[in-house]
């Protein structure tokens, strides 16, 4: 595969895991069980997006036909996002947001790590930025975590629901594919299965804290970052995030 | 049972403050989540450098009640203000 290709298809896949999250957690704007938390979750999610901006901007620059982050973002239909599945399921109750949150937040912390030693200094110089909020999102969705697991009957029941629910949708993180090669050649990204001892080492840690049990399994769904089979719920997340483009072309204030 | 999560005042010291200021209140359900919710309520704009937070029920005020006896003794002790020196010129402003 060329290289440019891969990279554009490598940007996507990070821009779209945080457009797509960005945009399920601000579903919670004005929402939240507290007022607290609702600030908290409406900060990450502006953190996402503007590290979509980012990356997104990139895979324009790449691609190279004069499309930018914004029209990334708002113009391409279902099969052209390359997201996990993990980031585009429904937020649930809080436990189910927060529990999707963590589990994403480790990988991305670890993956931006490793980004950091890209040797595309535009990659490395991006994961440099936001590695700083995904430290700050993964202590906080992990505490949070340990809070609702280690919490009341009924919060540790939700959360341990939660995390039966989301845990087949993580092995997606681990898995390569043609793109995933060709960089691992470049050096320009590590190898996705490179990551998962220490996954495993900060999700085992996180939940053992929490009282919850991780599922005996490595089953998982996939398709999503490869763009061949998202669920049913993409569709009715870019209804939502994206009408306005779609009804009102080109509409800016 | 109480659900309610305790109240926490919140003192942050500001970039070229040097000392912490308080800045208001938040709920959280520890110390730990205080000092992160404070973080995420009182310095989204790059507000802080540093962040306290204490329970609210670990302070002590003084009460309105006692204002006349708290404070008024020391209205009319004039002396106590450093006015009557004759400050000379050479030192500047003070």
């Amino acid at each position: 595969m060329a290289q440019d290709q891969a990279l554009f298809e490598y940007l996507l896949r990070l821009g779209d895991n945080t457009l797509v999250l960005g945009h399920r957690v601000s579903e919670w704007c004005g929402h939240s069980p507290v007022l607290e938390e609702d600030i908290a979750l409406a900060n990450t999610a502006l953190d996402l997006i503007g590290q979509t901006q980012l990356w997104l901007g990139l895979a324009g620059e790449v691609e190279g036909k004069g499309r930018d982050a914004d029209t990334l973002a708002m113009l391409r239909d279902i099969w052209d996002f390359r997201n996990l599945l993990l980031v585009e399921l429904p937020n649930g109750d809080f436990g189910q947001t927060l529990m999707r949150q963590f589990l994403f937040d480790a990988w991305q912390s670890i993956n931006l790590g490793r980004l950091m030693n890209s040797t595309d200094p535009r990659i490395a110089e991006i994961a440099a930025k936001a590695s700083k909020e995904a430290a700050y999102h993964v202590e906080r969705s992990g505490d949070t975590v340990v809070g609702l697991g280690d919490g009341t009957d009924e919060s540790h029941a939700r959360m341990q629901k939660a995390l039966d629910y989301l845990w087949p949708y993580v092995g997606e993180m681990f898995l390569s594919d043609d793109v995933d090669a060709t960089l691992v050649k470049a050096g320009i990204a590590p190898d996705p299965a490179s990551l998962r001892d220490d996954y495993d080492a900060l999700i085992g840690r996180v939940m053992d804290s929490a009282t919850l049990t991780i599922p005996d399994s490595r089953f998982t769904h996939k398709g999503g970052k490869t763009g061949k089979t998202h669920t049913e719920h993409l569709g009715h997340v870019l209804t939502s995030m994206q009408w306005l483009q779609r009804a009102y072309p080109g509409a800016s204030w | 049972m109480k659900n309610e999560w305790p109240l926490w005042e919140v003192f942050i010291r500001g970039q070229h403050g040097m000392n912490h200021r308080h800045v208001g209140s938040l709920h959280a359900p520890d110390a730990e989540m205080a000092l992160k919710n404070a973080r995420d309520v009182y310095t989204r704009r790059n507000e802080g450098v540093s962040i306290w937070v204490v329970e609210a029920a670990h302070i002590t005020a003084s009460s309105p009640e006692e204002k006349g006896a708290f404070y008024e003794p020391s209205n009319s002790k004039v002396y106590r203000h450093p006015t009557f020196f004759d400050i000379p010129e050479e030192v500047g402003s003070m």
